[in-house]
């Protein structure tokens, strides 16, 4: 196998496009906490890109993409980057060295676990979510991304997801429900007012993110083709769809709201993710329509009706998104882009397959979750005290705030 | 002399502080507020559905005014300030003991 420069540039790019998504993410997030929250909770994302870095290289990466175990996870063969080098890897983005692969890859570890910390902010223990997200890599990630991605048994019934659907947002949204129901509400959830501290930096974060995950999908070709170029158009149409229809919404019940449109935009990304590569670009505008009306109700329903503390909409948006968007790729696969017909086409079959990795997927990640909360909880605790959740966690848990300075 | 506390709408500020000016009342403090009465509050909107805000956002103006200057000033704050409508706000007139100008140490009436 030779390395095709074009290919490589791309593909370290789009790492780097990727690796930005999460301070975006950040921000996001964090203009979305209470003031007395906003640090602890952009501090989440940037411990988790510590953290997961490390793990993805030591073990993370050969757990997922190491020769495969019974199709269901990766042996140690790439254990602490041994046999990852310049060279393409035979069996993965042959054009590119293995090593771009392996980074490509990890910024997506990295996003996975950062997009959980949305549903428990405000009131975890930051240590104990430190614990989690290195169990969370090791025994939940690393084993769905090998399923879909490394060669398991999800990948090889022939289950589409070109750059995360299941892998990322169905994983992410449903542990982060399954977090939430073991952690509990944030103090004062729902009766008093939760405001968000700083709407343009949610906006500024959602606008890295789109941008970023331009290297998430266009990336995910792992070639620098027309595929990547397909992907790319697909990305920015459901991103626009999904952006305009939220506006929509709002506008019907009161006012274009910046806050919905933002994320209608990223619930347009997760829906278009595992079906950028093998749907016409077009079919990125009903992809993007409907994510947006799911993702809306899908939060009054969680909110409103449930009284689940999902604190950021982690299961809302990526769960629900993550799951219309599997099911999206069923339905609108064309053969002509990605080689896969999908029910449009009729190939109504893909469907079923489609269903089988989102049951499987969010039913594996929500059980082994849920015991990782537990196991956590039961031993140093998942959640700050009452003390520390109301003083803030800026302060109780990083001894920073945010603003300070009583002089201007 | 008094206090008069003026707690108005953030959008009357302008034209409240134009017409102290016009009647050679130059000094004031002006800082924002939270606050809430009769108004009770206004809905905001979340990524999906409302909430509503029930301390709101206003501007409080504080001068320290003559005795005799009272009628005056106040007219001057309702005439502007006022919409018609719950939110306008309240004014609060207390009597002051003394005044000290930190640039000369003339104290009351002079330091006015």
């Amino acid at each position: 196998m030779s390395i095709n420069t074009g290919d490589t540039a791309w593909i370290l790019i789009s790492s780097a496009l990727v690796l930005l998504m999460t301070p975006g993410l950040a921000l996001f997030y964090g203009g979305m906490a209470r003031r007395k929250n906003l640090l602890s909770t952009i501090m989440m994302s940037f411990a988790v890109m510590g953290i997961i870095s490390i793990i993805w290289a030591l073990w993370g990466y050969s757990f997922s993409f190491g020769v495969d175990k019974g199709s269901f996870i990766g042996g140690l063969n790439y254990f602490g980057l041994a046999n990852v080098g310049m060279e393409p890897s035979n069996t993965y983005a042959s054009t590119v060295p293995h090593l771009a692969f392996m980074t490509f890859q990890g910024m997506f570890a990295i996003i996975t676990v950062a997009l959980i910390t949305g549903a428990v902010v405000e009131r975890i223990k930051f240590s104990s979510l430190m614990i989690f997200s290195t169990l969370w890599m090791t025994v939940v990630y690393a084993p769905v991304c090998h399923w879909v991605w490394g060669g398991g048994w999800l990948g090889g019934i022939g289950a589409l997801d070109f750059a995360g659907g299941a892998v990322v947002h169905i994983n992410a949204g449903i542990s982060a429900l399954a977090l939430v129901m073991v952690l509990g509400r944030r103090r004062g959830f729902p009766t008093d007012v939760m405001e968000p501290n700083n709407i343009p930096m949610v906006a500024l974060g959602a606008g890295l993110l789109w941008f970023g995950w331009f290297g998430f999908n266009a990336g995910s070709a792992l070639a620098s083709d027309g595929l990547a170029s397909s992907a790319f158009v697909a990305t920015n149409l459901s991103a626009a769809a999904g952006g305009f229809t939220w506006m929509i919404i709002s506008w019907i019940h009161r006012r274009p709201s910046l806050l919905g449109t933002v994320t209608g935009a990223v619930a347009g990304l997760v829906a278009i993710t595992p079906a950028a590569g093998f749907v016409q670009p077009i079919a990125a505008i009903p992809i993007g329509i409907i994510v947006s009306i799911i993702c809306y109700y899908s939060i009054i329903l969680m909110k409103s009706k449930f009284h689940f503390d999902d604190s950021l909409d982690v299961f809302a948006v990526h769960g629900m998104g993550g799951i219309w968007g599997a099911l999206a790729t069923g339905i609108f696969a064309s053969s002509a882009i990605g080689g896969t017909a999908g029910l449009i086409e009729g190939n109504a079959y893909q469907v079923l397959i489609q269903l089988v990795s989102i049951v499987t997927v969010a039913g594996f990640a929500f059980a082994v979750t849920w015991i990782l909360g537990k196991l956590i909880d039961v031993t140093i605790g998942l959640r700050v005290k009452q003390m520390e959740e109301t003083v803030g966690l800026d302060l109780s848990q990083h001894g920073e705030r945010a603003y300070g300075g009583l002089l201007r | 002399m008094k206090k008069i506390e003026a707690i108005i709408r953030e959008e009357k500020l302008n034209a409240v502080k134009q017409a102290l000016e016009e009647n050679s009342y130059f000094g004031m403090t002006v800082s924002e507020v939270s606050g809430r009465g009769r108004q009770k509050g206004i809905p905001l909107q979340w990524r999906a559905g409302e909430y509503r805000v029930d301390l709101l956002p206003k501007v409080k103006i504080e001068l320290v005014v003559l005795d005799e200057d009272i009628p005056v000033v106040t007219e001057a704050i309702v005439r502007n300030a006022k919409t018609g409508e719950t939110g306008d706000g309240k004014i609060f007139i207390l009597p002051v003991e003394t005044v000290v100008r930190v640039r000369t140490g003339d104290r009351d009436e002079s330091a006015i």
